[in-house]
C-alpha cells in the first residue's frame, strides 16, 4: 500500500502549488490527477492574477472590490487572508519563473480587469493561466525526489478511518485499469469545479465535480452551490471562453442598435462592472430583442478599438481562438459572445487553512469554498484563490503530519470500488448512453438554473435531476476492457456532476431572493434581513441533500447597495 | 448540417490483434472541429474509442493526432477543411509518430516527450541574489519568450520530427523550445551552461536538419525550429561555444559556402567544417578521418545516384551577376547591428495581411 505524508488530488494551480508548499514544510507528498498535470483546466484561465502591487495600490483596497464583487457573501477573515498574501504570492511565481509581462521599466505591467477599482491584473499575454501551471510543473519536475506524481489515476473514492478522518483515498491508474489505496495523513481536494453539468460551458471535459461529490459522499458539507457565473463573454456558438482582458484592454459590448449598453446598467465601470452585472446586463438586452447574430442570442464585442499592435501582443490567444472556432478576425471586425456557464463559485466548505469539517480533508481551488467569490467571482481572482490557498492547505496538512502515525485505511474500500466499476461494465446493454443523459443534464441545467431563475424552472429541474439519477444508475457502457476505459470513468463522473447539479438547484431554490450570481425573477431583491447567509448542503442519512446555514463573516465591510 | 466520415485507427492492447481502421459518419456544421467529430461517434456509436482530450479550444494539448498523415490537435482542425485534404473524401484520424501507442488514438507521451523535457533541465536557475519584488527585465524580453511559454506540450512537433525518427535519441523540437525558454529569459544564470551542455549533446541543437516540419505542425506558433536556430546562434554567435560534434562549424561551413559560390558544393562541406574556409584545409587530418567515416553513406548516395561522380566534379557556382545578389544579402545581413529575431508575440506576421 502506498502511504504518504499529503496525498493531494488534482494537479492544477491548487494542487500543483500544495505539492510544493508541503514538499518544502517536510512532507512527504504524492498527487495525483486523472490527467497529465499541465492538461489541468488551470491551463485556460487567461486574463491574469490580481495582488495589490502598485505603489499607489493597497490590499485593503483589493479587498474592498473583492467583498463588494462577492455582494457580501463572501467571508471577510478569508478575503483579508487572500488579499494581503497576493502581493507575495505573485512576486513567488515571478522568481520561479512566470514569464509576466514587464513595463517600460522593466517592473510587471499590470492592466484593468472587471470589478477592480484599480489596474491590478498581472499578466502573461493571454495565456497567464497556462504560462503560471507549466512553470508550476517545471517545479514538480525539479523537486521529482520530493514529489511524487501519479499523473494519469483516477480517485474514486475517499476514504475515512475507524474514527471518521480522512485517511487516504482509492484510486485507478487509468494506462492500466489497476485499483490502488493510497494511504495519507491528510488528504487534499484540489480537482475544481463541476462546470460540466452545464452546456455550454468554457468549462474543459475533466470538470465534472469530482472532489465535491467525493466529499459529499463521506459526509462532508457543501457551500454556496447556488451560486454559479456566467461569464459575459463566451463565443456565441461553442461558449468557449473570450478573456475578460479583452474589456481590460478596452473593448467595447455593444447590442444590435450599436448601442453601449453598459452605460444603462453600470455608468461607473461600464464594460469593467463585475461578471453578475455584465451578464444580466447582456441577457436583459437579448431578451428585450437587442441581441445580435443567430436568433439574435448573443452581443457583439468589439475589440477593434484596441489598437492591432497591443491586440497581437497581449491577446493573442482570443485572435487564434476567433479565427479558429467562430472564423472572425476579432482585429477587423467585433466577435458574436453571450454569457456562459465559467467557474461555480460553490464547492467543499473549507476554512482559510483549507480545511474542511473532516478531520485530515483539505481542499482547496475551485473545489472549495473558503468562500472568498462569495456570490460572484472577481475575474483574476480564481488563480490567486488557488494559489493562496493550495499553499496554505499544503502548509498546514504538512505540519498536522508531523505529530501524527499514519491511520489505517481499510481495505474493505478497494474492494468496493473495484467491484462498482465490474458492476458498470457488466451493465446490459439497455437503458440510456450515458452521453444522452449528461447532454440532457448540461441543457437542463443551462436553460434553468442560468442567469435569471425562477421557483417553477428550478422545480422542473430538481424533477429532471432527479430523474437522470435513476437512469444514471442503469446507463450502459461499451468499453469492457481495463486500459484507458474513458467510458467507464464516464460513468463514475456523470454520477458525480448529477450530485453536484442537485446540491446547486436545491441552494437555488432555497435562496427566495437575488444576490450575485443568483437573480430570482420572483424574488428580485436582495435581503440582507433573511439571507446574508451562506446555504450548506450535506447528505442525509437517505441520501437526499440535506439544508442547513452558517454565518457569513464579516470584519469591517458592512452590507451596501452595490452599484457599478 | 452535413455528413462527414471518420476513418479512425484503433488498436486494443487487450485483445492480441493488430490495429485496424474503422469507419463512422458523423454530422457537424463543417466548422465544427474533428474532434467534435470524434466525440460524437465516440458519443452516439463506440465508447471504447480512446482519445485523450480535454478543453476543446486547443489549449490543453491533449488531442494531439495524425489528421489525413498531418500532425495537429483533433480540435483545431475543422472537419471540411480535414474533408478537403482527404485522399478520398474519408477523413483519416491516427496516433502520432515517433511515440508508442497505448491505445487507438492515445500515446505514451512520458516514454518520449516528456523525458526529452526533463534532458533540458526544465527549470529556471534564478540569478542571485533574488531580489525582493520582482527582477527588473527589459519588457520585450518577456514578450520573446512568451512565444515558447505558448507551447502547450502537445506533442504535435515531434510527432513528425524527421531527425527523430532517425536518431530517437534527439531531444527534440518540443524539448529545445522549451530550452529556449530558459536561454532567451534574462533571470536564468545559466545560459552558457546550457548551451554548451545542448551544442555538446551528439543529439543536441546541431542534430536539427531544418526540415521545417515541426513549424508546420505547431499549433501554437510557437515555430521550434525557429526558436533551435536561436539557441545556436546564441552558442556559437554569442557564447562563441565550439562543440566537439564540429555542429558549429559545420554550419560556419554552408554559410561560407554559399556566400562563396552561391550553391552548396557537397564535396567540399565536410573538409571546410573540420578544416576552415581554405581549399587548404581539406588535408586537415581530423577531416580526413570523417571523410573517411562518411565514405559509406557516400557510396549508397552514389549507388542510389543521388548524386554522380560528374555533378561532384563540376563546380558549383552561379553567374557573377546572380552572386551578387548573394553578396548583397549576406552584407545586409551582416552588417545590421543587431541580429532580427521574428516572433510572432513582437513583429506579428498577421500585422501584413
Amino acid at each position: 500500500m502506498l502511504a504518504h505524508d499529503v496525498l493531494i488530488i488534482g494537479a492544477g494551480l491548487a494542487g500543483q502549488r500544495a505539492a510544493l508548499a508541503a514538499a518544502e514544510s517536510g512532507a512527504t507528498v504524492a498527487i495525483m490527477s486523472k490527467v497529465h498535470p499541465v492538461r489541468s483546466h488551470s491551463v485556460a484561465a487567461a486574463g491574469g492574477i490580481n495582488a495589490a502591487i502598485a505603489v499607489d495600490d493597497d490590499w485593503t483596497e483589493h479587498a474592498t472590490d473583492t467583498v463588494k464583487g462577492s455582494d457580501y457573501l463572501g467571508d471577510q477573515d478569508a478575503i483579508e487572508v487572500m488579499c494581503s498574501e497576493a502581493p507575495g504570492e505573485a512576486m513567488h511565481l515571478e522568481h520561479i519563473g512566470v514569464t509576466f509581462h514587464r513595463n517600460e521599466t522593466g517592473e510587471l505591467d499590470l492592466r484593468a480587469f472587471g470589478g477592480a477599482s484599480k489596474k491590478r491584473t498581472a499578466y502573461v499575454a493571454d495565456i497567464t493561466g497556462q504560462a503560471i501551471l507549466h512553470v508550476l510543473y517545471e517545479q514538480l519536475m525539479r523537486h521529482e525526489v520530493a514529489v511524487e506524481r501519479f499523473e494519469e489515476w483516477f480517485a474514486t473514492s475517499l476514504i475515512l478511518d475507524a474514527d471518521g478522518h480522512c485517511a487516504g483515498a482509492v484510486a485507478r491508474d487509468i494506462r492500466s485499469g489497476a485499483m490502488e489505496i493510497f494511504n495519507a495523513k491528510s488528504v487534499i481536494l484540489a480537482n475544481g469545479g463541476n462546470g460540466q453539468c452545464y452546456k455550454p460551458t468554457t468549462n474543459a471535459l475533466i470538470c465534472t465535480g469530482d472532489g465535491i461529490s467525493q466529499a459529499y459522499r463521506v459526509g462532508c458539507p457543501i457551500m454556496d452551490m447556488e451560486m454559479v457565473q456566467y461569464h459575459p463573454t463566451t463565443l456565441a456558438e461553442n461558449g468557449f471562453l473570450i478573456t475578460e482582458g479583452a474589456r481590460g484592454e478596452g473593448a467595447h459590448l455593444l447590442n444590435s442598435e450599436g448601442e453601449r449598453f453598459m452605460e444603462k446598467y453600470a455608468p461607473n465601470k461600464m464594460e469593467l462592472a463585475s461578471r453578475d452585472v455584465v451578464s444580466r446586463a447582456e441577457q436583459t438586452e437579448i431578451n428585450e430583442g437587442r441581441g445580435v447574430g443567430a436568433h439574435g442570442q448573443g452581443i457583439y464585442l468589439d475589440v477593434t478599438v484596441v489598437p492591432k499592435k497591443r491586440v497581437l501582443e497581449a491577446l493573442r490567444e482570443i485572435v487564434n481562438i476567433g479565427r479558429d472556432f467562430a472564423g472572425t478576425d476579432i482585429t477587423r471586425e467585433p466577435i458574436v459572445i453571450r454569457p456562459g456557464q465559467h467557474y461555480i463559485m460553490g464547492g467543499v466548505k473549507t476554512d482559510v487553512d483549507g480545511r474542511t469539517p473532516i478531520t485530515g480533508l483539505y481542499a482547496a481551488g475551485e473545489v472549495a469554498c473558503v468562500s472568498v467569490h462569495g456570490g460572484n467571482r472577481l475575474g483574476a481572482n480564481s488563480l490567486l484563490d488557488t494559489l493562496i490557498f493550495g499553499r496554505r492547505s499544503g502548509e498546514h496538512a504538512a505540519q498536522r503530519g508531523r505529530q501524527l502515525t499514519m491511520p489505517k485505511a481499510p481495505a474493505s474500500r478497494l474492494r468496493a470500488d473495484a467491484e462498482m466499476i465490474a458492476a458498470i461494465i457488466e451493465r446490459p446493454r439497455e437503458g440510456r448512453r450515458i452521453s444522452e443523459i449528461k447532454d440532457e443534464l448540461g441543457t437542463t441545467m443551462n436553460e434553468y438554473v442560468a442567469v435569471y431563475r425562477d421557483e417553477e424552472g428550478l422545480t422542473k429541474a430538481h424533477e429532471v435531476v432527479q430523474r437522470l439519477k435513476e437512469q444514471a444508475g442503469k446507463a450502459y457502457v461499451d468499453d469492457r476492457g481495463s486500459v484507458f476505459n474513458q467510458d467507464v470513468l464516464g460513468a463514475l463522473e456523470l454520477g458525480y456532476m448529477l450530485d453536484c447539479a442537485e446540491a446547486t438547484i436545491v441552494s437555488a431554490i432555497d435562496r427566495k431572493e437575488s444576490r450575485g450570481a443568483q437573480f430570482r425573477l420572483d424574488h428580485p431583491e436582495r435581503d440582507d434581513e433573511q439571507w446574508l447567509k451562506h446555504i450548506n448542503v450535506t447528505r442525509g442519512a437517505d441520501g437526499e441533500p440535506e439544508l442547513s446555514y452558517s454565518e457569513v463573516t464579516i470584519t469591517k465591510w458592512q452590507p451596501e447597495v452595490r452599484k457599478y | 448540417m452535413a455528413e462527414f466520415t471518420l476513418r479512425l485507427r484503433r488498436y486494443d492492447p487487450e485483445s492480441g490483434d493488430a490495429p485496424y481502421w474503422e469507419e463512422h459518419t458523423v454530422d457537424l456544421e463543417p466548422h465544427r472541429s474533428v474532434l467534435e467529430g470524434i466525440l460524437q461517434a465516440k458519443d452516439r456509436f463506440d465508447g471504447s474509442i480512446g482519445i485523450r482530450c480535454s478543453c476543446r479550444a486547443a489549449i490543453c494539448g491533449s488531442c494531439g493526432v495524425r489528421i489525413n498523415g498531418q500532425p495537429d490537435l483533433a480540435c483545431h482542425t475543422h472537419l471540411g477543411r480535414a474533408e478537403k485534404r482527404s485522399k478520398d473524401g474519408v477523413i483519416e484520424v491516427e496516433p502520432m509518430g515517433n511515440m508508442p501507442v497505448i491505445k487507438d488514438l492515445i500515446v505514451d507521451m512520458e516514454a518520449v516527450h516528456w523525458k526529452k523535457i526533463r534532458r533540458v533541465t526544465p527549470w529556471l536557475i534564478a540569478k542571485q541574489p533574488v531580489p525582493e519584488r520582482e527582477y527588473i527585465v527589459p519588457r520585450e524580453s518577456m514578450v520573446d519568450v512568451t512565444q515558447s511559454m505558448a507551447c502547450i506540450q502537445c506533442g504535435a512537433c515531434v510527432s513528425d520530427c524527421l531527425s527523430m525518427e532517425v536518431d530517437p535519441e534527439f531531444i527534440g523540437p518540443a524539448a529545445l523550445a522549451k530550452a529556449y525558454r530558459f536561454v532567451g529569459d534574462p533571470r536564468d544564470d545559466q545560459h552558457f551552461e546550457r548551451l554548451k551542455d545542448l551544442a555538446e549533446d551528439p543529439h543536441g541543437i546541431y542534430d536539427c536538419t531544418h526540415c521545417f516540419q515541426c513549424i508546420s505542425a505547431c499549433p501554437k506558433g510557437v515555430a521550434p525550429m525557429n526558436q533551435i536556430m536561436r539557441l545556436r546562434r546564441r552558442a556559437g554567435n554569442d557564447f562563441k561555444i565550439e562543440d566537439r560534434n564540429n555542429g558549429e562549424r559545420h554550419e560556419h561551413a554552408f554559410a561560407s559556402l554559399i556566400k562563396q559560390y552561391g550553391l552548396l558544393a557537397e564535396a567540399e562541406i565536410l573538409p571546410r567544417s573540420y578544416g576552415g574556409d581554405t581549399p587548404l584545409a581539406k588535408f586537415k587530418p581530423s577531416a580526413a578521418a570523417e571523410l573517411a567515416s562518411s565514405l559509406p553513406s557516400i557510396a549508397k548516395a552514389l549507388l542510389r545516384r543521388k548524386v554522380t561522380p560528374a555533378a561532384v566534379l563540376k563546380p558549383h557556382r552561379l553567374a557573377r551577376q546572380d552572386l551578387g545578389q548573394i553578396k548583397r544579402i549576406y552584407d545586409e545581413v551582416e552588417g545590421r547591428e543587431e541580429r532580427a529575431e521574428f516572433n510572432i508575440y513582437i513583429s506579428g506576421k498577421d500585422e501584413d495581411r
